[in-house]
């Protein structure tokens, strides 16, 4: 089994290397001396320098922050009330077709989903801009926070609810105090993932967006059409970097968390 | 005066015709969907009580606790606790606490909060809840453990976090959903005993849902014995046990011997009966059915004496037949006696010495008897 034969080496190296060499390619030339991406000319870290005074990049990195924060935010909220709705009340008239309608933007091209939110603000008059791209993503992202809640939703003990509904507690604060808690790891994913999703959008971005809502990958797509540069590179090294950041921390407290766990429940057994 | 083996403390409002009840069910009907889980049922419970609600699993009893805590609303019927109507009142509100099967501990809250849950709600002075708490912790002997999370409990620990829980509201009724359920058998009858000397210290009426028997004949001073909705008998343990008022209540309690005949006279509290087995048997107890209807008697397995030789005494009723098989458990024997008509019955007997000259064995001819207050007659 733990042998290293050849053939394990070289499917090791080779699915990792299709996995990886190209980002591995784009953070090297990122720090490439010179202005043509594909020709090695020496160290610099000159285009990070041009990167932040990159007026218009800039820009757009803080309205994709901003449409992100506030869409992943209002989707969780939604998301999180339809996952409850469809976990609780099983049998309403309409379940099957309001949980087919909660589901379908997971399986709705994004053409799609932008050309018909595109045709709905154009028939409204709603001007499009931060607003509109925002509204967007609430749409399709909060779906995905339905899916992720509704999974935890589904192994929940109710008689914990009715343990405080039963200790004196209002359903509302019974919500609150008990229900929003213990379900608060999986509501919390929901939201990293439609941040995400929204941080990354491009498709709907590009239907939906108007004038002075341009959003980062926007604006790397667009400036990629006239030619790659260097300082494109040097920000998508900038956001691998807070990815990966952020995977590792995430993956180290959840070891943590179950080492902490096994050690307890040892305890408990121990002492009796 | 003869009674049934009562060995309880003498507490018995439920004979007191001037006792008021503390728990009224009123012709309580529940229904979900087609399936009726509580069929008008009508029950009092009285203050201090110790009650169990014994049956079947989908014998609706659960029903009947969920709605005592305000879970269900009765579809017809009425619910009254201490002289106040309940149907209405959302679980919030209603002076009973439940402690669930599940435990249902809340798993982000340390026990001490766990506790204090109830008291929070109510918007007791911070102070007041410690000392509260602290006192909860004592009652189930789990100071050392305030801090701990559920999880690094163990199941023992976790059922008595449960009931301090539902206790420190200090409510009227505590309602119990299976409570020792989840725990190994030896925990399980240490608990017993623990709940019982509970109850008894708060003067508190507890309401017991059990599907195990023993746990009920152990613990309540009265069970009520349901069946698809209806209770079917409410007594002491004693008299469930000796005096069963129907087949199902006889069955369902304990091993019994049914023997099916007609009466062939009856009067001056006495009854004979033609039993299908083909004899008479004589008895003093049970229900007096009119002559020549057919009823069942019923007779538990340690009543009955297996021996050699015929009874001397002649107004000991009395069967022949041979031994069809024998199961020795160590502190009693058990003899399946086939008598003439075929039908087998069950005897125990308790292995009272360690040395027993010439044992009956398998295939002897025996004779079987009983006296004429060891079994009783069942309503058809």
């Amino acid at each position: 089994m733990n042998t290293w034969s050849r053939f394990n080496i070289a499917s090791v190296v080779l699915g990792f290397s299709f996995l990886y060499l190209p980002i591995v390619l784009l953070v090297v030339f990122s720090f490439n001396e010179s202005k043509l991406v594909t020709v090695w000319a020496g160290f610099s870290l000159k285009w990070y320098v041009s990167l932040f005074q990159n007026q218009g990049l800039m820009d757009a990195a803080w309205v994709t922050i901003r449409v992100a924060l506030i869409s992943a935010t209002v989707a969780t909220a939604l998301g999180t009330m339809a996952a409850l709705a469809l976990t609780r009340y099983t049998r309403f008239r309409g379940r099957l077709l309001f949980s087919g309608m909660v589901y379908a933007p997971l399986v709705m091209p994004e053409v799609i989903t932008g050309l018909s939110l595109l045709l709905l603000f154009v028939a409204i008059g709603f001007d499009r801009g931060f607003v509109t791209v925002t509204l967007a993503h609430i749409t399709f992202s909060m779906c995905f926070v339905t899916v992720v809640v509704q999974s935890r939703l589904l192994s929940f003990d109710r008689s914990i609810e009715e343990a405080a509904l039963d200790l004196g507690a209002t359903p509302v604060k019974t919500f609150l105090e008990v229900t929003l808690p213990v379900i608060a790891p999986a509501v919390l994913s929901g939201w990293m993932l439609a941040l995400t999703l929204s941080l990354d959008d491009l498709v709907i971005s590009s239907f939906t967006s108007g004038p002075g809502a341009t959003t980062l990958p926007m604006k790397i797509y667009s400036q990629v059409r006239l030619g790659v540069t260097p300082e494109i590179n040097a920000a998508c090294t900038i956001l691998i970097g807070f990815v990966a950041i952020g995977v590792i921390i995430a993956s180290i407290m959840t070891k943590r968390r179950e080492v902490q766990r096994q050690r307890d429940e040892q305890a408990a057994f121990a002492g009796r | 005066m003869k009674s049934l083996g009562n060995i309880r403390r003498s507490f018995a409002p439920w004979t007191d015709p001037d006792a008021k009840p503390y728990i009224t069910f009123r012709n309580v009907t529940k229904r979900f969907g087609d399936f009726t889980a509580v069929d008008d049922l009508t029950l009092n419970i009285y203050h201090r009580e110790f009650f169990a609600l014994l049956g079947a699993s989908g014998c609706g009893k659960s029903t009947l606790l969920r709605m005592l805590a305000g879970f269900e609303r009765p579809t017809s019927g009425e619910i009254i606790l201490d002289g106040q109507d309940i149907a209405g009142i959302p679980p919030y509100k209603r002076p009973v606490n439940m402690m669930f099967q599940s435990y249902a501990l809340f798993p982000h809250m340390t026990v001490e909060s766990n506790i204090g849950f109830g008291l929070r709600q109510d918007g007791m002075p911070k102070n007041e809840i410690a000392d509260r708490v602290t006192q909860m912790l004592k009652l189930v002997k789990l100071e050392k453990f305030a801090k701990r999370k559920p999880h690094q409990l163990s199941g023992g620990q976790r059922q008595r976090v449960a009931l301090a829980r539902s206790l420190a509201k200090r409510p009227k009724v505590l309602l119990l959903d299976e409570p020792l359920g989840a725990l190994d058998k030896k925990l399980r009858e240490e608990t017993q005993f623990e709940l019982m000397d509970l109850q008894q210290e708060l003067g508190l009426t507890f309401v017991v849902v059990t599907h195990d028997q023993e746990e009920a004949m152990t613990m309540a001073d009265r069970i009520a014995v349901m069946s698809h909705g209806k209770v079917i008998q409410v007594a002491t343990p004693a008299e469930i046990y000796e005096a069963p008022n129907s087949r199902f209540v006889a069955d369902f309690i304990g091993d019994v011997n049914i023997l099916d005949g007609k009466v062939s006279a009856s009067g001056n509290g006495k009854i004979e009966l033609a039993v299908n087995e083909g004899f008479t048997v004589r008895t003093a107890t049970g229900n007096t059915p009119a002559t020549g209807s057919s009823a069942g008697f019923a007779i538990r397995p340690e009543k009955l004496k297996v021996t050699r030789a015929a009874p001397v005494d002649a107004s000991v009723n009395a069967a022949e037949g041979e031994i069809w098989d024998i199961g020795y458990l160590g502190d009693m024997t058990v003899f399946y006696v086939k008598l003439a008509s075929g039908k087998v019955v069950k005897a125990s007997m308790l292995n009272a010495q360690r040395e027993v000259e010439d044992p009956i064995a398998y295939d002897e001819k025996v004779w079987v008897s009983f006296g004429e207050t060891a079994g009783v007659v069942l309503k058809d």
